[in-house]
């Protein structure tokens, strides 16, 4: 334990695993709200309905969404080039997602606060809107991640991004967000299914076998382009000093189109996380096929936890390549902060993950059981 | 060299964002605590009232509560959007207690706060008692790191610039922590926020009994908020944030400019009550003095000098021709790693480092910098005298206004007296005060900041993203629409709920001992959401 608190290769190797577990994190818990938003004007008609959709979230969805604000913070903390290159590159799209999250919580808490049809209709847009748009953009980000996002550094390494907002939304990172879209409306679906009673939870299991269906293909067919080449990749090609200071401009990097799949070859058992990643969501679909719900939420758990660290693993280990200077790319071993800042923060996370953990499932616990009908309509129900 | 226009708009955007976030914070903090106080005594008195107040000040809570959190989110991120420079240069130290905060702060008070909500008829009173008490705990612990990573930008303490990583890296985390100046500003901020609830809780009491209605409950709450409020006014003014002034070169200079002090007095200085600083001649005209009082607010002492605006300028001077060594020194180790001779020398002169990066909106290269160019950079130190010295005094005179009529209100509740009408008029009318003092509070610690975005190390000027025009109009248009929108809609589910009133239903046993033997489906709730 002390030894990891005092060698810079394992803290930045540490880190690397703990991005992954927050991204990991924030897809699986605020990911089926993602969805549930995403889903409402599919999985409920009638008002009543809607609020029972919006109940089997109503009272978690905001610890959830802190996984989102811990992700930017702890990127901030741990990886902080990562963090001032990849949101004032993507900056407009960045805008479009914080937009629709804005929507999120104030739908939520005001949707039913006035009778007016016309007020809940706009506010089940807005649930919509802050589901689906964010569930596709961060698909959009990692399929130009994938690819190579065109930035440098000056020598006072200042960061400068060279693209467009509409360079983001080319064809392959379209396809990247649309397997999150569709992974996402399966794992919210399966939430539906497992958490809400009545024709609401028989809906998403119709709508969720097909989007589990279409996560599976989508992730296989992604497979197949990265294995055809079609992302590009990216190889550091200089020796990788672990614990050499965090400057992106001392290494080469060549574009390779087989760098992707090099970690995966190089160890083969690694193959089985992209294949979880795949049998994850048919199992979701067979599921909630059987109304196996809570069985097929685990599954829709196991294929996110395992498509997220396909990302990380055939990258490894860049973190963000640079398609105009591959040598500026930022990797694990040269664009995080200071041995100190990773070691202060892994105490602080080694302290409080577990706590929050231990807290959020207690929540979990007391709000167990179904949602229905009844529990909306009761006199003095506190629901949304 | 940026943009100016690219660094004036994301100024204004982050000036925006922030202060429209932090019109909901404080009522947050200040609503989050008073809530908790009404619910324990409600646990240990099991009087329905106090339960009636607990869920109708609950419910004001939560509508500006989904506003905090909406505009919160950009916060977090939006360093990295506007600010990617500074995001590289300061985030090894800056990152970390935001980080923490999350950890620490936000899944308590946005995991508790769902089960504040939605766990009435789930949880035993005390439980539930105890669920609201660490959400108000996790909206506190958020103060406490986001001014800890403030406190730092004025006084950044336990950090050292490294050249291999051209960054501020942290040497002393402790020292981050236990900052002199996050550590006073966190208490003036946190006791600002129950100043803002407390207020809140006082005037909507007050129009209820100016109004003769839920008489019972106005009239608990207005004396809860009265003896809170004043405490809490007092903290703010007390242990109130000038005390973190005397600490470093910029934070006298913002005393300076709060004073339009423009030079050394003897000790103790006077304090100039009101006047017009002239920006041409570096004087204060028409201004009354009060002596001695400026020297005891500023340093607690009869004999300690507080430096004036043109002595300030002087020792910036100097630290900018002690910076340009230090720049030097870096440009030779930039372009030779090795160079032990280079990195000797900018290890004695880095800490006037951002002392030279004064100049580089001045001139291309800062070490062919002439005597005019110094001198202007010098004087760049200098924040806006005039728009930080009546800030300033707006917010001064708005704490004293609303110590008074706390006291008042107290007076009358502690002797069980029927208060005079005016009374709750004037506590109705002082709704807005605390929101105009907060924000006239951040005005001058941040406005009065510049041209720094970290003290004495980085210039706001160099610290923006690389973005085009458009991008920063698009987004500042967003915001504003998006925000102006929910801001209206906010108010008038405020106004609403407010309108309507707290329901209650006395009588009702199930209503008194939630989640012991009643159907939870039936338990007769009053209707919170």
């Amino acid at each position: 334990m002390l030894a990891l608190l005092s060698d810079y290769e394992t803290l930045r190797l540490a880190w690397w695993v703990l991005l992954g577990v927050l991204l990991i994190g924030f897809a699986v818990t605020d990911g089926f709200d993602l969805g549930v938003g995403a889903l409402l004007p599919f999985v409920a008609r009638t008002d009543l309905e809607r609020r029972v959709a919006i109940h089997t979230v109503s009272a978690t969805w905001e610890g959830n969404q802190v996984w989102l604000v811990l992700g930017g913070g702890a990127i901030f903390a741990a990886w902080p080039a990562l963090y001032a290159l990849s949101f004032s590159g993507f900056y407009l799209a960045m805008f479009l997602v914080l937009f629709a999250l804005i929507l999120r919580p104030v739908a939520f808490k005001y949707r039913s606060k006035n009778e007016s049809p016309v007020w809940r209709a706009r506010w089940d847009w807005a649930l919509f809107v802050g589901g689906a748009v964010p569930a596709l953009i961060f698909g959009v980000a990692v399929g130009n991640v994938l690819q190579g996002v065109p930035f440098h550094f000056t020598t006072d390494l200042r960061p400068i991004y060279e693209g467009t907002l509409f360079g983001l939304l080319n064809p392959l990172a379209l396809f990247c967000g649309l397997v999150s879209l569709a992974m996402l409306v399966a794992h919210g679906a399966a939430w539906l299914a497992f958490k809400a009673e009545g024709p609401v939870a028989e809906r998403a299991r119709q709508i969720g076998q097909r989007a589990a269906l279409a996560t599976a293909a989508l992730f296989a067919l992604g497979g197949l382009l990265v294995w055809v080449g079609a992302f590009g990749g990216y190889r550091v090609v200089t020796p990788l000093i672990g614990n050499g200071p965090s400057n992106p401009l001392a290494k080469e990097v060549v574009a390779d189109a087989g760098a992707w799949l090099a970690n995966f070859r190089a160890h083969p058992a690694l193959f089985l996380v992209p294949l979880l990643g795949i049998v994850g969501p048919l199992l979701a679909a067979a599921g909630l096929r059987a109304r196996r719900d809570g069985g097929a939420l685990l599954a829709s758990t196991l294929g996110i936890a395992c498509i997220v660290a396909t990302v990380g693993l055939s990258m490894f280990p860049v973190i963000l390549p640079s398609s105009t200077h591959p040598g500026h790319a930022l990797t694990v071993f040269d664009a995080s902060s200071s041995l100190a800042t990773l070691r202060n923060m892994l105490i602080a996370t080694v302290i409080f993950l577990p706590i929050i953990l231990a807290y959020t499932a207690w929540v979990y616990r007391v709000l167990r059981g179904k949602v229905s009908e009844r529990d909306i309509t009761a006199p003095g129900s506190p629901a949304y | 060299m940026t943009d100016p226009l690219l660094v004036d708009l994301s100024r204004l955007q982050f000036a925006l964002t922030a202060m429209y976030h932090f019109l909901f914070v404080p009522l947050t903090l200040g609503l989050s605590i008073l809530v908790a106080m009404m619910e324990t005594v409600y646990v240990m008195t099991r009087r329905q009232i106090w339960r009636d107040m607990t869920k109708f000040w609950g419910l004001l809570f939560g509508i500006n509560f989904a506003l905090g959190v909406a505009t919160g989110l950009t916060m977090e991120f939006q360093f990295g959007m506007n600010w990617a420079y500074y995001s590289h240069y300061v985030g090894d130290v800056f990152g970390a207690p935001l980080a923490i905060e999350g950890l620490m702060a936000f899944f308590l008070e946005a995991t508790f706060v769902g089960l504040f909500f939605f766990g009435w008829d789930k949880l035993k009173p005390l439980t539930h008692c105890v669920v609201t008490w660490l959400m108000a705990l996790g909206t506190n612990f958020s103060a406490l790191w986001i001014l800890i990573a403030n406190g730092w930008m004025q006084n950044p303490v336990g950090s050292v610039f490294n050249p291999d990583t051209m960054r501020m890296e942290v040497t002393d985390f402790a020292a981050v922590i236990f900052n002199p100046v996050a550590q006073a500003k966190f208490v003036h901020t946190v006791s600002a926020g129950y100043v803002c609830g407390a207020v809140f809780v006082l005037g909507v009491s007050a129009l209820y009994i100016l109004r003769g209605k839920h008489i019972a409950l106005a009239k608990r709450s207005f004396a809860i908020a009265a003896a809170f409020g004043l405490a809490s006014a007092l903290s703010v003014v007390v242990l109130g944030d000038e005390s973190g002034y005397a600490v470093t070169d910029h934070q006298k200079m913002k005393l300076a400019a709060m004073e339009a002090m423009w030079h050394t007095e003897a000790a103790p200085a006077a304090f100039t009550a009101i006047g017009i600083p002239d920006l041409e001649s570096r004087t204060t005209r028409y201004a009354i003095h009060i002596p001695w009082a400026m020297g005891l607010i500023g340093t607690r002492s009869l004999s300690t000098e507080i430096p004036g605006i043109a002595e300030l300028v002087e020792h910036a001077r100097g630290r900018i021709r002690n910076g340009l060594v230090a720049y030097a020194a870096l440009e030779r180790i930039k372009a030779d790693r090795t160079d032990a001779g280079a990195r000797a020398e900018f290890a004695r002169t880095q800490a006037d480092l951002g002392y030279a990066q004064l100049l580089k909106p001045l001139v291309a290269d800062p070490l062919q910098a002439s005597e005019a160019e110094i001198d202007r950079a010098a004087w760049s130190t200098v924040p806006h005298v005039p728009s930080i010295f009546f800030t300033f005094r707006a917010m001064v005179a708005c704490g004293f206004l609303l110590i008074a009529l706390f006291g008042a209100a107290l007076w009358y509740t502690a002797r069980e007296a029927e208060a005079p009408r005016w009374l709750f008029r004037a506590a109705l009318l002082a709704l807005p005060l605390p929101w105009i003092a907060i924000e006239f509070g951040w005005f001058v610690a941040e406005f009065g900041r510049q041209p720094w975005i970290i003290e004495g190390v980085l210039p706001t000027a160099l610290a923006t993203s690389e973005l085009g025009i458009p991008s920063l109009l698009i987004t500042i248009a967003g915001f504003t629409l998006v925000y102006g929108v929910l801001a209206v809609i906010e108010v008038r589910l405020m106004l609403r709920a407010i309108a309507k009133g707290p329901e209650t239903l006395a009588g009702d046993p199930a209503a008194l001992f939630p989640g012991i033997g009643a159907n939870r489906n039936a338990s007769g709730l009053v209707a919170a959401e």
